[in-house]
């Protein structure tokens, strides 16, 4: 019993991380229509400043510049590069963010080396014994401020100007822009919105009982792509329903390997695009999508 | 001129439809030359004036150019890849190049597209709101509550429809929304695509009921029909674009009476085939 509990809040932690960075995604394609693969590198950028930072300026204000640095950096991406193409080219733009991933990636590993970075973060590896299993504080402030700043994005899709217009831009680009909605603007927020969300995914993902930032973080990038892919790619609430799915499937995976270990080791890396696939074989939108989002 | 007596005649103004700030401008479209890419010229040299408080009709076979006139107005053209090669659009003392859209709205200048174009997965309120977010002053004017009020005042059955999809409408009620949801935005100036498009004849009496209140709430309109009975019935003033020109012009009572017009009722001899 306890084991399940144990997993459960493992699962949890992974897939609220999953779902910032599968929130990125979704948001950047309803703006765009690009599916943005520089969101790993977004995410490595974050973390890196945050890591080199937190000794000098302590660890909360190294955050706050990691995660506005990034918000930069993406809306900086959106102006600089995709602002210039043809907005209805999605397939080119969206390899163009496969150019920019490895251009950032690249650099990033170059200064990293084979180093394990600490983004300073003031958990530690200190643990609180919860219902008899001990969890470490870090999973708890995970799943917290996930909550917290999924359900702030939530309302501000819902409620906020620049929320309605991107639904609106989303539906339909000419009538948005017909009521006079400044679509390159709302685009670039959005950009904005999630380089800022996998910046602080890198906190998360690196915290203990992670080791740290090495220069394959931002793969984890790779694994909340299929989140928000089973979600329908178009849905935020899709994209988290899906994250938590693949972050409880991949720790079950990983939980009970030994029980599992008919099917190989390292099951809980192919985990999410195992439930990725079957979703879809039943779901071809997505668990919440619409027919329109799987043009890409 | 008069200082701040009323002249007879004008609309009282704090009546509670009319639209606040500015009166309605004069557009002035003038030699306008637009070509999509770099091959086709779908208009040339069009010359039309919506005078300030009136209603024009832009009468056209398919493929005359009328949508393209109004994509150059509304600021929409970069969308189709095309763009302004010569001539201008002025509304009042603002010139409008064809490629903002944005600049447009705070003109005063919203267009309501072809095909109704609702925001179909959300809800009727929200479309609405959509609708508000390009205006200049949105807190002015009392914001979108007042505007909301007026258009629920023009189309009731919205009101009972708010937290409904505006995909589960009817046609008719999407062109209410339509037009409601470009209301929001206080138009000084309203161009119409085909509002009449795919309407039982019932709904398209009713749409042209409420293009004339919305012109007598003192809007300027610019209405784009193929229904030319009901356009010029609408209008005060009338063109006709054949081909990516100009080709008939004149007050709307006159022209329909005259001969081309009606053959372009019957359709004859315009389309080619």
């Amino acid at each position: 019993m306890n084991q399940v509990l144990d997993i459960l809040i493992n699962g949890l932690a992974l897939g609220s991380v999953y779902a910032l960075v599968a929130l990125g995604f979704v948001i950047i394609f309803k703006a765009s229509g690009v599916m943005n693969f520089a969101q790993g590198s977004m995410l490595l950028f974050g973390g890196y400043l945050t890591a080199v930072l937190h000794e000098h300026i302590g660890f909360l204000a190294a955050l706050a510049v990691g995660v506005l640095a990034t918000a930069v950096l993406a809306g900086a991406v959106d102006r600089l590069l995709l602002r210039g193409l043809d907005p209805s080219q999605h397939h080119i733009l969206t390899i163009l963010t496969i150019g920019v991933d490895i251009l950032i990636v690249t650099e990033l590993a170059r200064r990293i080396g084979g180093d394990l970075l600490s983004l300073g973060d003031p958990w530690g590896n200190e643990v609180v014994a919860l219902g008899g299993v001990t969890v470490p504080v870090s999973r708890i402030a995970c799943i917290v401020v996930s909550v917290l700043v999924i359900g702030a994005v939530f309302a501000a899709f819902r409620y906020s100007s620049w929320g309605l217009s991107l639904r609106a831009a989303a539906e339909d680009r000419e009538a948005a822009a017909l009521m006079g909605i400044p679509l390159s603007r709302i685009r670039t927020l959005a950009w904005c919105l999630a380089g800022a969300l996998a910046a602080l995914a890198a906190l998360f993902l690196t915290a203990f009982p992670a080791p740290g930032l090495e220069r394959t973080t931002g793969q984890i990038a790779l694994k909340a792509f299929p989140a928000a892919i089973l979600g329908g790619m178009t849905s935020p609430p899709g994209a988290l329903v899906g994250s938590l799915l693949i972050g409880v499937t991949e720790a079950l995976a990983a939980g009970y390997q030994s029980e599992l270990s008919g099917f190989g080791r390292g099951l809980g890396d192919v985990a999410p695009y195992l439930v990725m696939i079957t979703v879809l074989l039943i779901r071809p939108h997505g668990l919440l999508g619409t027919k329109e989002a799987v043009r890409v | 001129m008069f200082g701040f007596r009323a002249r007879p005649g004008a609309p009282p103004p704090s009546r509670s439809g009319a639209p606040p700030g500015d009166g309605p401008a004069d557009l002035r479209v003038d030699g306008l030359q637009v070509r999509y890419g770099r091959a086709v010229t779908a208009l040339d040299d069009v010359s039309l004036t919506v005078p300030a408080g009136g209603v024009v009709a832009l009468l056209g076979s398919n493929g005359a150019g009328k949508t393209t006139l109004l994509r150059a107005v509304s600021g929409t053209l970069r969308l189709y890849r095309g763009g302004v090669t010569a001539g201008t659009v002025t509304y009042g003392d603002r010139s409008l190049d064809g490629t903002d859209p944005v600049a447009a709205v705070r003109a005063g200048v919203v267009q309501v597209p072809e095909g109704r174009r609702v925001f179909g997965g959300m809800t009727v309120d929200e479309n609405l709101r959509a609708g508000g977010l390009g205006r200049v002053r949105r807190d002015a004017d009392g914001g979108n509550a007042a505007a909301r009020e007026r258009v629920y005042g023009l189309f009731p059955r919205l009101a009972e429809r708010t937290g409904q999809r505006a995909g589960l409408l009817s046609g008719g009620e999407q062109q209410m929304l339509a037009i409601g949801r470009a209301l929001m935005a206080w138009p000084r100036l309203l161009l119409l695509d085909e509002p009449s498009l795919g309407l039982a004849p019932l709904m398209v009496e009713r749409i042209a009921e409420v293009v004339r209140e919305i012109h007598a709430q003192g809007t300027s309109v610019l209405l784009v029909e193929q229904n030319a009975a009901m356009a010029l019935a609408l209008a005060d003033h009338a063109y006709v674009l054949e081909v990516g020109r100009v080709g008939l012009s004149g007050p709307a009572e006159e022209l329909s009476r005259s001969d081309e017009v009606g053959r372009l009722y019957l359709g004859e001899g315009v389309r080619a085939g």
